[in-house]
């Protein structure tokens, strides 16, 4: 709206600027070339520049109604030279009436019979003006399409990638679910009351994980909450197998980043590393901060020569590097390595916390 | 198979311990069924399977190292009936459901454990699917087997696809060749040739298939008949059709 709005303005500026320029140079041209006294000049140049501004104009709704895709070439070009014909015809007897009755109505005698010289050029000015006014249209025309179809492709954009995130937070494993909710099946009548913390801390993770997703960034706190959550129902599964090792910079856990960004790293690592190892293995979590940035690295056991390991790797951590992308540009990477019986990524981005945003 | 007179064995193989748990206190209530082992991976169950001779294998379908697919293969699969247990996983309940298979959902009920008990026991062993179709049925579409598990005695031994550089069919077996060393293996050259990637794998005479990239060169031997000569220098019989499906894939390549 705001856009329309300032293309009719401008369009208005100009119409008035090229009424008083035409004016002026068509008065020149008449004193100078056709020896037109000043008074006469003026008098004939100032209604026609006005009359030749408002049939310029309207050139706009001819222009509308024969697009330039869309309409034959031979259609679009006999429209226009019939119209630039016609109109400068009817303007360089407008001129002449006008001239005459300066003639004899108020006695500035000899304008007529210049006038009656020049009408022939008059009218090739008409008609080349005309032609140009429709030509402007149409560049004005192609410059607001080209502008829409950038703003419709932008709009897409932002939607599919907005579509994309709110999927990926709703993503929660179904093979996980399936897992936990087994193990509490069995602990309800080896030991009830961890069936019933296990209750407590799906139920604490579900909640978490559904409501993260809704928030653009979080502190990093708050992810290191859900993560608890999570390793907390992986170890019930896992037993001795899985061991976790955290180490936080305190002042990084105030840092903001999007939320459920290292929750997939951590599933990765539990279903591609913890989970092939019959003997078991570590995740490591570092995070620090340093120069402005945020450094995350999680690190996990893995078996170089389990099945599973590669393939079904490389979704979740696109999807992270997705979203990273989405949030910060190219000022956040992502790189993933494997050292033997090692898998690291590490994560790097701008630090921001709530206050300095 | 006599069910009634004598005790069933079975077999609980799962890498997570209270997944354990639930399929033992369910069979607690089966008096005619001892639980003579407990196994938290593949390798583990494939000794005890060797050890017990069980009658009935419950069986995890993902598990490190050895998948219950791979279980499957390096038992004797025609001595026991098999329930297989798994949480979540499209392909494997695809599979199953091919082969008629009766398997478990976790969480999963009482009733539900019983009645796949219960079919379990009327299963006849003749019935029973050969575990590498099962193990292909399971793969997704357009994916191939990455790696053969071999059994020899009781050691277990993991052939990755592409370091195997040929397999030469041996009656009911394939002895399988990779990196110098030769591995039995009982399936048929057909059905190894169908699991593993026709890119890369060719059969280049009705015994023998062949690693493509193991291939130095082809030579006339003798009228209408070829032999290819491998990386290692072995030489391999190249039937006419054999020549024709090698020229063919070498062709689609370049």
């Amino acid at each position: 709206m705001a856009d329309q709005f300032n293309i009719r303005k401008t369009l208005w500026v100009s119409l008035w600027l090229a009424w008083l320029l035409f004016a002026a140079l068509l008065s020149v041209w008449l004193v100078s070339t056709w020896g037109m006294t000043w008074r006469s000049a003026i008098a004939l140049a100032v209604p026609l520049s006005a009359l030749a501004q408002g049939v310029a104009w309207s050139a706009r709704y001819s222009c509308r109604s024969n697009p330039i895709g869309r309409t034959g070439l031979s259609q679009l070009f006999f429209t226009h030279i019939a119209s630039a014909v016609v109109l400068s015809f009817l303007w360089v007897i407008v001129g002449r009436i006008l001239a005459r009755w300066l003639d004899s109505g108020l006695g500035w005698s000899g304008t007529a019979l210049q006038f009656s010289r020049l009408q022939l050029q008059l009218f090739g000015l008409g008609f080349g003006y005309y032609l140009l006014a429709v030509a402007f249209h149409y560049a004005l025309y192609a410059q607001e399409a080209s502008r829409q179809a950038q703003e419709r492709a932008l709009e897409s954009s932002v939607r599919a990638r907005d579509a994309e995130l709110s999927a990926l937070k709703a993503q929660i494993n179904p093979h996980f679910l399936y897992n936990s909710l087994n193990s509490i099946s069995a602990l309800t009548s080896i030991d009830p009351a961890r069936a019933r913390e296990m209750c407590i801390l799906l139920a604490d993770f579900l909640r978490m994980t559904l409501g993260l997703g809704e928030k653009a960034l979080i502190p990093l706190q708050e992810e290191l909450d859900l993560l608890d959550r999570y390793c907390a129902i992986e170890r019930v599964r896992f037993g001795e197998r899985m061991n976790v090792e955290q180490n936080i910079q305190e002042a990084a856990k105030s840092c903001l980043l999007p939320p459920l960004l290292l929750q997939p790293l951590f599933e990765n690592a539990v279903v591609h590393g913890i989970a092939q190892m019959a003997e078991g293995g570590s995740i490591r979590l570092t995070v620090g901060q340093m120069d402005g940035r945020l450094a995350l690295v999680v690190e996990n056991s893995w078996d170089p020569e389990a099945v599973s390991a590669r393939k079904k790797n490389g979704v979740g951590l696109k999807n992270v590097q997705r979203r990273l992308e989405a949030r910060y540009g190219k000022e956040a990477f992502l790189e993933a390595t494997t050292e033997e019986n090692l898998f690291r990524v590490r994560l790097s981005l701008p630090a921001e916390t709530q206050g300095a945003q | 198979m006599s069910i009634d007179l004598r005790k069933w064995k079975a077999l609980i193989v799962d890498d997570e311990e209270l997944a354990r748990k639930i399929l033992r206190e369910m069979l607690s209530t089966h008096p005619e069924i001892k639980v003579v082992a407990e196994c938290a991976n593949g390798m583990e169950a494939v000794k005890a399977a060797a050890e017990f001779a069980p009658d009935l294998l419950f069986l995890d379908v993902q598990m490190p190292k050895l998948t219950g697919f791979d279980v499957l293969e390096l038992v004797d699969a025609t001595k026991l009936a098999v329930i297989f247990v798994t949480a979540y996983d499209q392909y494997a309940m695809k599979a199953f459901d091919v082969h008629a298979l009766d398997y478990l959902l976790k969480p999963f009920s009482r009733d539900r454990f019983e009645s796949a008990l219960t079919r379990a026991k009327q299963q006849k062993p003749e019935a029973r699917t050969e575990p590498a179709a099962l193990a292909a049925a399971a793969r997704p579409a357009g994916q191939y087997l990455e790696r053969i598990v071999v059994k020899d005695g009781t050691k277990v031994t993991l052939i990755p696809a592409l370091k195997l550089d040929y397999a030469e069919a041996l009656d009911d077996y394939v002895s399988l060749v990779s990196e110098g060393k030769k591995h039995l293996k009982q399936q048929t050259i057909s059905g190894l040739e169908m699991a593993l990637d026709p890119a890369l794998f060719v059969r280049i005479h009705r015994s023998y298939l062949v690693n493509l990239e193991r291939v130095v060169r082809i030579e006339p031997y003798a009228k209408d008949s070829k032999v290819a000569i491998l990386t290692s220098g072995v030489k391999l019989p190249v039937s006419r059709a054999g020549f024709a499906r090698l020229k063919k894939l070498l062709d689609d390549r370049s």
